[in-house]
């Protein structure tokens, strides 16, 4: 665990940059974690970034997301390109999803 | 009488009917379990089919065998569950009333969830190796093959017994080393995962023996399609890889029926509390093995441990009281590495594989993350255990919760 600023805000992050508390998340966080990623984030994110805040905590897959009817699976990668699982959640404040096999 | 009804007659259905027989007043409880086959198959030993090791033979034996006397077993198709009215309804329409309900119906492989992938290639060129038949063609292949790229491929998560493609790219080495060949066979790994395996200290072991066996690892790689005249898969990035011939572990999912029953989540694997086994929606349906979405390994070992937990929790649910047992994730799986040689991991929900030994009154101790004869004769015996132990519902000298004894940090 780190101490982090960002936008103005004091937060405890994860060693790979993941909030540890997702109800200090605000939509400015969002868009400066983003930037360190490279993503300018637009309005498809935003409502990207709400599902996957909406279900933290179901097991999130990118197969779910690719049907959430929000985005498809090819898109979801568009918006958040390389792992687009571990980014948005990033982005989005909640924990990184453990991929249990 | 009262009712417990069983679903799926696999590894945990037929531990649990052995257990609850024993257990439970014949005057007073009536045990039912429902499968649509007659044959009991022992899926570890598919992996070994492609290589020759194992046959067909092998890896069946009837059903009948397993199910003890005082249980009644219907083979019939299972439509839906109607747990609403406490109702199961079988193909054709026959009607199972409960008072208790286990589902352990497993998860099943559907190549049709990935497009290209059941073609014209599909069992020509394109393998699985998680059903008898698809191990059976693929041995027909590597018997006169010359040769070219093998590319073992995952095309999602997660997916039953997920150390057994790794074995499958071990014991190819071996069989093309053995064969006179392994310089004319390129074998590449593709996985979703970012690594070999999912945790640091295993995913780094397994990883250098795959380096120092010549095998290149593709990570991260998420199947969007299979390209049959291109032979190549295809990600949803856009990274290709070519193949000559593919070995797939495909979508794997919950049956349909649990999809018709409305109790599944997208992949149709249903909701249960990870400790009690519990369906998370109703009071009295419990779920075992792989058919539920536990945050642990979909394994025949998982399922033997969890039946014990769960065999405790149903003895409290038919007395009315809170249930006592609680699951931890335990899963123990031997990994063929090849040459004779094996690995072990051991863990649960909150530790990762670790190294060290593993203790087995009597037979080990193993080596954790260690390549080992020994280990290799772990997963021989296992066959014998499975028939003779481990369904049956007797005692291993295994604890069911796992030990930290022998494992290093
Ligand atoms: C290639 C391979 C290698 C493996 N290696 C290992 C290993 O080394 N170690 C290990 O621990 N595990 C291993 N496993 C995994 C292990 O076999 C499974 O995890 C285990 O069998 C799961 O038990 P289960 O009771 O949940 O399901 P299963 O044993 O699969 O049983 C499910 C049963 O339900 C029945 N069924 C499903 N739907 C219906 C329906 N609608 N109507 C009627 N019947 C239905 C099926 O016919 C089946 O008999 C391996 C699996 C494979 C495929």
């Amino acid at each position: 665990m780190t101490q982090k600023t960002v936008a103005g805000v004091n937060l405890e992050v994860t060693d790979d940059g993941y909030l540890v508390d997702s109800s200090q998340w605000t939509e400015k966080i969002a868009k400066e974690i983003a930037k360190e990623e490279n993503i300018e984030l637009n309005d498809k994110h935003f409502e990207v970034i709400k599902f996957i805040r909406e279900n933290a905590d179901s097991g999130l897959t990118i197969r779910k997301v690719g049907k959430s009817g929000v985005v498809d699976i090819k898109g979801f990668y568009d918006l958040f390109p390389g792992g687009p699982l571990k980014m948005s959640t990033k982005i989005a404040g909640i924990q990184k999803p453990s991929s249990c096999v | 009488m009262k009712k417990i009804l069983i679903l799926g007659a696999g590894t945990g259905g037929t531990i649990m009917a052995n257990k609850l027989r024993k257990a439970l007043d014949r005057e007073e409880w009536d045990i039912t379990i429902v499968d649509k086959h007659k044959t009991h198959y022992y899926q570890p030993g598919f992996l070994f089919i492609p290589f020759g090791i194992y046959n067909k033979q092998d890896v069946i034996k009837p059903k009948a065998d397993f199910i003890p006397a005082g249980v009644n077993i219907i083979y019939s198709d299972i439509d839906k569950i109607v747990p609403d009215n406490n109702k199961v309804l079988l193909e054709g329409g026959k009607a199972l009333n409960y008072d208790f309900l286990i589902v352990a119906t497993g998860t099943r492989v559907d190549p049709a969830e990935t497009p290209g992938l059941k073609d014209e290639l599909w069992q020509k060129e394109i393998f699985d190796f998680y059903t008898v038949e698809g191990a059976v063609a693929l041995r027909e292949f590597f018997e006169t093959w010359q040769g070219g790229r093998l590319v073992m491929n995952i095309a999602e998560l997660p997916f039953k017994c997920p150390v057994a493609p790794l074995e499958f790219v071990f014991l190819a080495d071996e069989y093309f080393t053995k064969a006179g060949i392994r310089d004319k066979v390129d074998i590449t790994y593709v996985t979703p995962l970012p690594g070999a395996f999912t945790k640091p200290k295993s995913t780094k072991m397994l990883g250098e023996l795959l380096n120092e066996k010549n095998i290149t690892v593709i990570p991260d790689f998420y199947l969007e399609r299979v390209d049959n005249k291109e032979k190549k898969i295809k990600s949803y990035d856009g990274q290709e890889v070519p193949f000559d011939v593919l070995a797939i572990v495909p979508v794997n999912k919950g049956d349909d029926m649990i999809e018709r029953s409305g109790m599944g989540d997208d992949l149709n694997f249903i909701p249960t509390d990870k400790h009690t086994l519990r369906s998370e929606k109703y009071e009295n349906i419990f779920v075992l093995g792989d058919a539920s979405n536990i945050p642990t390994s979909k394994a025949g070992s998982v399922v033997h441990f969890a039946a014990d937990v769960l065999f405790d929790n149903i003895q409290c649910a038919i007395k009315g009281r809170e249930l006592r047992a609680k699951f931890d994730g335990h899963a123990n799986c031997y990994i063929e590495t090849g040459f004779g040689k094996g690995s072990l991991i051991d863990f649960n929900y909150e530790t990762e594989p670790l190294p060290g030994t593993y203790p087995l009154p009597g037979i080990g101790p193993f080596g954790l993350l260690q390549n080992t004869k020994m280990n290799h004769y772990g997963k021989v015996i296992f066959r014998w255990i499975y028939w003779h132990i481990l369904l049956k519902g007797k005692e291993l000298p295994i604890e069911n919760e796992m030990t930290m004894a022998g494992k290093k940090r």
